[in-house]
């Protein structure tokens, strides 16, 4: 309590041994050669279920996560808890889904999801457009990993009072981490990712034992917590859901989940794990995390029992949500244990920020340099240019927040997981039929994100005065055809137009005789596995073989 | 989808164990019940002092365990 000093000295001395291990991660099960960008990229293709589970949990469970759900549960109450249901429903959704993708990928070397869409459908115009989703969804998100480390050095007392003293620490964060990436790529946020959740699991068990016995039971922070919200004006919130934030709470689950595994950095770690049992047996262990994200939310009632007041934003009145975990740490703990559980979500930042810059500059290059700008592109140059772009990306991110209000991060995330719910039917569908047409998916992107950008423009929000960008609860009765009070998420209704358009205009074009793209991929390729050869390497049965598949030759 | 076999031109599918299974329907469960909420939107009974709103629902991070194992032992290649 107030004793910030010994926090910031732990929090600064656990950030500089990840910082060492990141650099020390190339030598990490190294290949004789990193410069190929599916040993940079993708860590070689060989990680075994404990990485993987390591990897792929800390880069879906961000520090955003832990910071921001519990500040919803706070805010709202019961409405913030769909993070639980979304992150159980997930599993079962993509089981099938990604050990499919996993196959064709690991047949074909694709790296990234447009990759497989430009396979897939000869189409390299919708392969752009999936990859240009993917970079700007990616982009914001990044930029809120950010905002997860500012409210940890918000509540340890270090601001400044000019912009750049303010942010000064995470310039110099993301410096150190855009150099260890740039250095040794995905290996580097898989070590580090082993140290991050061990913190977080640590920090997390002795919080739900300890602070409900010093808050008098998990009962009375209900209590706590149904008392806050009678007394707000908001009818929404409670500790249950109301009759008019049910179907939102559905359909955001829901939305969410079809979202995660979109993500380019989702596929990433998928894709860099070894075989098809390594990513079967994930889906019934990653929901390990789901329990702690559960309990973690609960910090957000246990502030509420705790008494804590949010720190200020950063425009003069407000109150930035985002402060009340940290604020329950420093509060409650001693300063050494605060200082641990700061540093856990500072580290535990770094990790899908590295994963998600990765990722990014993987699109960049594959499908943009790759395909426009240099047709003949050598694996390593591949490599190079795509960790040079890593480095873009992080600078884009850490700009965003310095020279943006955090807000529009937040507004830009929130529009990140609409859109990025667009490359569905192309990436999803497209690994279980070749129904539709590439123009038919071309059509359907458009218009689902025409839809979805205005729905998101039409939401005010009452708690911050904004009239738009407030939130992603559509309420139905703005559409003006149905009276109702009841809210849906907008990423799926506009993901159901998205498809509708698709299925109508692959009719049209198949009417109209207009030709389609071929495809590259056989049936077999989707149940490949470790072992099995790569295409156009029929020669070469081994799979330690690092050589990519070069592009799949234009037939058109 | 008849589309995707009449495509596959001189590249017949070889005969390897395909992620055909009847086991696979069971995932459904875990993605269908954690969205049914008149199932668990009440306070009580608490357990532990936990409104079933909460307990109900991390009680499903069981389920979907439990089923994606059982579907992952039981489709598993038997080699």
């Amino acid at each position: 309590m107030g004793d910030h000093v010994t926090e910031i000295v732990i929090f600064t001395v656990l950030f500089l041994l990840v910082s060492g291990i990141g650099f020390v991660a190339a030598r990490w099960r190294a290949p004789n050669d990193m410069g190929h960008l599916d040993e940079w990229g993708l860590g070689g293709r060989s990680f075994g279920g404990w990485i993987t589970w390591f990897l792929v949990g800390g880069d879906l469970y961000t520090a955003y996560t832990f910071v921001a759900v519990p500040a919803l549960l706070f805010g709202a109450g019961a409405a913030g808890f769909f993070a639980v249901p979304y992150t159980i429903i997930i599993y079962p959704l993509v089981f099938l889904v990604l050990v499919r993708l996993w196959s064709v990928s690991h047949r074909h070397g694709f790296v990234t999801p447009a990759d497989f869409v430009r396979s897939r459908f000869q189409s390299p115009t919708l392969a752009l457009l999936i990859a240009i989703t993917g970079i700007v969804a990616t982009m914001p998100y990044i930029a809120l990993q950010l905002v997860g480390i500012e409210a940890v050095l918000k509540t340890m007392g270090v601001t400044g009072d000019s912009a750049l003293a303010r942010h000064l620490p995470i310039i110099i964060a993301f410096a150190i981490l855009a150099a260890y990436t740039y250095q040794s790529g995905l290996r580097a946020p898989a070590l580090i990712a082993f140290v991050k959740d061990s913190l977080i699991y640590i920090v997390i068990l002795v919080a739900i034992f300890y602070l409900p016995y010093k808050l008098g039971g998990w009962g009375s922070i209900f209590d706590a917590a149904q008392k806050k919200f009678d007394g707000t004006p908001n009818p929404n919130d409670g500790i249950v859901l109301t009759a008019a934030n049910q179907w939102q709470y559905i359909t955001l689950a829901l939305g969410s989940a079809l979202a995660l595994f979109l993500y380019p950095h989702s596929l990433t770690g998928v894709l860099a794990s070894r075989n098809r049992d390594v990513i079967k047996r994930n889906m019934s262990a990653l929901p390990a995390y789901s329990l702690l994200l559960g309990l973690i939310a609960l910090l957000g009632f246990m502030a509420i029992a705790a008494g804590v007041k949010p720190l200020p934003g950063a425009k003069a009145g407000s109150t930035d949500s985002n402060t009340v975990v940290p604020l329950l740490f420093d509060l409650h703990f001693p300063a050494w244990f605060a200082g641990i559980a700061f540093a856990a979500i500072g580290i535990g930042a770094l990790v899908p920020a590295a994963i998600m810059s990765i990722a990014a500059a993987n699109l960049f290059t594959r499908n943009i340099y790759k395909e426009y700008l240099k047709r003949d592109a050598t694996p390593a140059q591949e490599a190079s240019v795509s960790k040079i772009t890593s480095l873009v990306v992080k600078v884009g991110a850490v700009a965003c927040i310095v020279f943006l209000d955090p807000q529009f991060s937040i507004d830009l995330q929130l529009i990140g997981g609409v859109i990025i719910l667009q490359t569905l039917p192309a990436v999803a569908l497209g690994i279980y039929t070749r129904w539709f047409h590439r123009g038919g998916l071309i059509a359907g992107w458009f218009a689902g994100m025409a839809l979805g950008t205005w729905m998101l423009y039409q939401i005010p929000n009452a708690a911050t005065g904004r009239a738009h960008f407030g939130g992603s609860a559509f309420p139905l009765n703005k559409f003006g055809f149905i009276d109702s009070t009841t809210t849906v998420y907008v990423g799926l209704v506009a993901v159901a137009v998205n498809l509708a358009v698709a299925a109508l205009v692959t009719l049209a074009l198949r009417a109209g005789k207009v030709p389609d793209g071929g495809d590259d991929t056989t049936p077999d390729d989707y149940f490949a596995d470790e072992g099995d050869p790569r295409v156009s390497v029929p020669a070469q049965p081994t799979t330690t073989d690092p050589d990519l598949a070069p592009a799949p030759s234009p037939k058109v | 989808m008849s589309d995707q076999e009449a495509r596959a031109d001189g590249a017949p599918a070889v005969a390897r164990a395909k992620d055909k299974s009847p086991w696979n329907w069971l995932l459904f469960l875990p993605i269908v019940v954690p969205l049914l909420t008149p199932l668990f939107n009440h306070d009580s009974p608490r357990v532990g002092g936990f409104p079933m709103f909460y307990w109900l629902q991390l009680l499903f991070i069981v389920l979907g365990v439990s089923t994606t194992t059982v579907v992952y032992q039981m489709t598993k290649k038997r080699r």
